[in-house]
């Protein structure tokens, strides 16, 4: 045999194999499927898209995983029944085909896809629905959704209608209700019942369940997972959406998780090719990449614009544990607003943009990012860095400077305290230098103290012991409800002042008002009238002191089609049905 | 030969720990000042002829420049020459006002001389590590005097007493080298409080490095103690009625001198890196306080890793007082052997 003919077999044998040995060929379209038509570009079958992740996922239970490795895979095999569409940031139909509201906006019917199968064959319908609110609204399974599905103090009401049917009630009229349904994914009765009434559903489907034991309605499901390596899930052939061509998606074959350990990990397996596609890189590697891109296009690099994640300092003013009282002393500081005004005067947005994000960031005074157009308040103040301005409160706030400069407090205290931030987060790490070095200016002793990251949490959310820290939250959703948590007083990330049984000041109460105001508004111009005046009220008092929101910057190879990222979580991974890759042109062939 | 190398050896080790000690002199900028908009500039280049081709008498440099919409990128900005000057003053703004600095060179405002580059916040690299010097040197050199002061004391006694203090002495030694002691340094450092100011941490560092290490150096001391013990003139002044103290004094100490100082200068650069390592972690002193671990901490980026070639300068520095404290412990031991021979 000529060597040409022996290559042209194996070439052959090669582009067959996915074909060969595929073991999820998308199923035909059966009668009475109720698929959804997805509008993207017309892709082609195979290939395997390799994304790089720093840790492994904890678990694969989508009630109870909290972490994002677990939550940016087990996202992939689950679906929702109304989901958020990452692009428009607007509702969109999902296993519901389609939902009414009552008029006092209390009562939702949704009405679900027919004929429609788990990625493991079995039949889905309003049993599967109602078991698993079931599970999500039980306590003892501890959801971290849990609380979204409850409105009013009192959780939401599931019904049954018909097979197909199902009506939700909620106490209280909600505004954006629908977005509560983003996420939760929907379980399969036939499968999960049976341990849940045993009461071990926190141990079923952790990362060692073999795939045949999990089962969900994504468009990929289990296929290995290889500790410390990599999980591979591959096409669930009964997913439920199709493009116009009425082919089935995804047209994937496999997703393939690789560890690799940490960021600078994901960036050089991008950088070699290994990994198709690379979300949330720093400021820094971003560049790193944009530089290297010179030499071989192989992939693109995109700034989306700011993020909705906030970052933040914060001074300890919940109320101490006996021990603590060099604390609680510097808290007579920390709790007058004209030292905060002054802190937030003395520090230097701009250096922050440019020396932590290397400008692909934006300065913030509040909650709101720009990015999130609908909801931000554009006549916020954005006062420029003065530093004659925080002498000026400082001064009036009764503080004084000695000879050396060291600031006093009116007993002739010298200022001095210090900043923890988690030490695997190297952008908080610097900005806490910057504030450090910005309030050296106005005499302030400030010491950075890196911490790891649980130390971090425990100091902040049991301990308190803590003077004062950078920290971010946020990023979620655009809209305002999922905020409730932080500026809710009883709020579990209401950080500065945790566990108020009422609020303690009068604006943290009006806050409070305004927040549950908007939360039972259903017009939007009224709702963002109130989310307004919650953005000036924080701006005012200062309970945080914004810093700055970082662009949302990721990267793809070339080929990958339909790649669409977007600036809500999962930003390159939520259209994953739609990916495909591109047949290598000549010109790409020949590099 | 070998004494050529000696001779380079101190003169490089008393040029740079010169510098490091009279740092505030020598370096040209305060160590924590951020220039905001000079973040990861390359070194400055010395220049002694200009754009027009002209040839000048007194090394001069340019500024740098940021490329427009570029950040981190800098060209040399050819509008004006800035002579470098030997012995200037400068003023420097503290929180405290203006204060009055004497400087070995340094160039007209609002120029800067980076000679190493400099940091992401725009802070002098050449002049962090002389400062930083002063932190990683200084913590060798104490470390290395705790070290050998626990070692000469334990190492004596246990030699000179022998039976039951030697056997118990000797046997912790032996646990002490079998130690790993990188871990247990982490170790050591992860249960001591986090919140502790910069002189504090700079003391708990030097101790917990310096108690660590004695137990090779008191294990050597005791072999010589204890063949110097039985040694003739050492019987014969007991004859005569010394005392412990004055034999250990007079005829005993004076031979562990020799291993002693070869200890010490085998110890100093390890200790330097032990400092190097642990800031290296994070568990050192915090910024803004450099130190040549917190210096070289920046590489753990792999951006800056392969972006900026200049951070890696701190390192030529650990190698240096590396380098130079091996060759003149080679020598100190080879000078020992000839005399013993």
């Amino acid at each position: 045999m000529d060597i040409r003919r022996r290559v042209r077999v194996f070439v052959f044998l090669l582009a067959a194999s996915p074909c060969f040995f595929a073991s999820s060929l998308p199923q035909p379209a059966q009668r009475g499927e109720e698929l959804q038509t997805s509008d993207n570009e017309i892709g082609h079958y195979g290939g395997t898209l390799v994304v790089g992740q720093r840790a492994e996922p904890k678990t694969l239970n989508p009630v109870t995983a909290a972490d994002a490795p677990s939550r940016e895979v087990i996202g992939r095999m689950m679906a929702d029944l109304i989901h958020i569409n990452r692009a428009s940031q607007q509702v969109e139909a999902s296993l519901a085909k389609s939902w009414t509201v009552s008029r006092d906006g209390r009562i939702f019917t949704l009405k679900l896809r027919r004929g429609l199968r788990f990625s493991d064959g079995q039949p889905f319908d309003a049993d599967d629905v109602l078991f698993t609110f079931q599970v999500y609204l039980d306590e003892k399974v501890h959801s971290p959704q849990r609380d979204l599905l409850v409105v009013g103090g009192k959780p939401l009401e599931v019904q049954k209608v018909d097979a197909y049917t199902v009506r939700f009630a909620l106490t209280q009229p909600y505004a954006a209700a629908e977005r509560i349904f983003d996420s939760l994914a929907i379980l399969p009765r036939h499968l999960l019942e049976k341990p849940y009434r045993e009461g071990r559903f926190a141990q079923v489907w952790n990362v060692n369940a073999s795939p045949a034991e999990i089962a969900g309605l994504g468009p990929f499901r289990l296929k290995e997972y290889v500790p410390g390596q990599r999980m591979v899930l591959e096409r669930n052939p009964y997913f439920w959406k199709v493009d116009k061509k009425k082919n089935r998606l995804p047209y994937l074959d496999q997703v393939a998780f690789l560890f690799v350990g940490n960021e600078d990990g994901q960036v050089i397996r991008f950088q070699a090719g290994d990994t198709d596609l690379i979300s949330r890189v720093n400021s820094e590697n971003y560049k790193l990449l944009a530089k290297e891109r010179q030499n071989q296009s192989r992939y693109e690099l995109f700034d989306l614009g700011p993020s909705l994640e906030y970052n933040f300092l914060m001074f300890n003013l919940n109320e101490l544990k006996p021990g603590l009282d060099q604390i609680a002393e510097k808290q007579k500081w920390f709790s007058d607003l004209k030292f905060r005004q002054a802190v937030s005067a003395a520090i230097d947005r701009e250096a922050i943009v440019k020396l932590v994000y290397g400008t692909r960031a934006v300065a913030l005074w509040g909650n709101v990012s720009p990015s999130n157009r609908l909801w931000v308040d554009q006549t916020l103040a954005h006062p420029a860095r003065s530093v004659e301005r925080a002498r000026e409160l400082l001064k009036v706030a009764g503080f004084s400077w000695r000879n050396d400069g060291q600031l006093l407090d009116s007993k002739g205290k010298a200022v001095e305290f210090s900043i923890i931030t988690s030490s695997s987060n190297n952008q908080r790490s610097r900005m806490a230098t910057i504030i450090q070095d910005d309030l050296s200016k106005l005499g302030m002793n400030v010491h950075v103290v890196p911490l790891e990251f649980r130390a971090v949490l425990d100091r902040v959310f049991q301990t308190y012991d803590y003077e004062a820290a950078v920290m971010g939250l946020g990023g979620g959703d655009a809209d305002p409800n999922p905020e409730m948590n932080v500026w809710l007083s009883s709020g579990g990330t209401h950080l500065w002042h945790l566990g108020e049984i009422k609020p303690a000041t009068q604006w943290e109460s009006d806050i409070e008002q305004l927040m549950k105001k908007q939360m039972v508004e259903l017009k939007y111009s009224r709702r963002k009238r109130l989310y307004d005046q919650v953005q000036q009220i924080i701006a005012a008092n200062l309970p945080y002191i914004f810093l700055a929101t970082p662009d949302i910057l990721v990267g793809a190879k070339k080929n990958l089609a339909n790649f669409k990222p977007a600036i809500l979580e999962p930003s390159t991974l939520w259209n994953v049905e739609q990916l495909f890759f591109r047949q290598e042109t000549v010109a790409g062939a020949n590099r | 030969m070998l004494n050529n190398k000696l001779i380079l050896a101190v003169v490089s080790l008393l040029l740079l720990q010169s510098a490091i000690v009279f740092a505030g002199f020598v370096a040209p900028h305060d160590p924590a000042l951020q220039n905001r908009d000079l973040p990861f500039v390359p070194p400055t280049r010395i220049h002694f002829v200009d754009a027009r081709g002209h040839w000048h008498l007194r090394p001069f440099i340019y500024q740098w420049a940021p490329l427009p919409q570029s950040v981190y990128e800098y060209q040399e900005s050819g509008q004006r020459e800035y002579p470098i000057y030997f012995l200037v003053r400068s003023n420097e703004s503290t929180n405290a006002g203006v204060r009055t600095q004497f400087h070995l060179f340094g160039v007209e405002a609002p120029a800067q001389i980076f000679l190493a580059g400099s940091d992401n916040y725009g802070r002098d690299q050449f002049s962090r590590i002389l400062f930083g010097g002063r932190i990683s040197l200084g913590a060798g050199l104490l470390a290395t005097g705790i070290s050998l002061l626990l070692g000469l004391l334990l190492g004596a006694v246990s030699g000179f007493h022998g039976k039951w203090v030697d056997e118990p002495v000797m046997r912790l030694a032996e646990l002490f080298l079998v130690l790993p002691w990188l871990y247990l340094l982490l170790a050591v450092r992860a249960f001591l409080p986090l919140h502790i100011g910069p002189a504090q941490t700079f003391f708990l560092l030097v101790a917990v490095i310096g108690t660590i290490g004695w137990a090779r150096p008191a294990r050597l001391i005791r072999g010589i103690v204890l063949s110097a013990k039985s040694r003739n003139y050492v019987l014969a002044s007991r004859g005569f009625g010394a005392s412990n103290g004055y034999i250990l004094r007079r005829h005993i100490l004076p031979h562990t001198y020799g291993v002693l100082l070869t200890q010490a200068a085998l110890l100093i650069p390890q200790y330097v890196i032990a400092e190097v390592t642990l800031s290296f972690f994070g568990l050192g002193l915090s910024e803004p306080m450099p130190s040549w671990g917190n210096l070289l901490a920046n590489l753990q980026q792999y951006s800056v890793l392969v972006s900026y070639w200049w951070m890696f300068a701190p390192a030529l520095a650990v190698i240096l007082v590396s380098l130079g404290y091996f060759t003149v412990a080679n020598a100190i031991q080879e000078r020992l052997q000839s005399a013993s021979a």
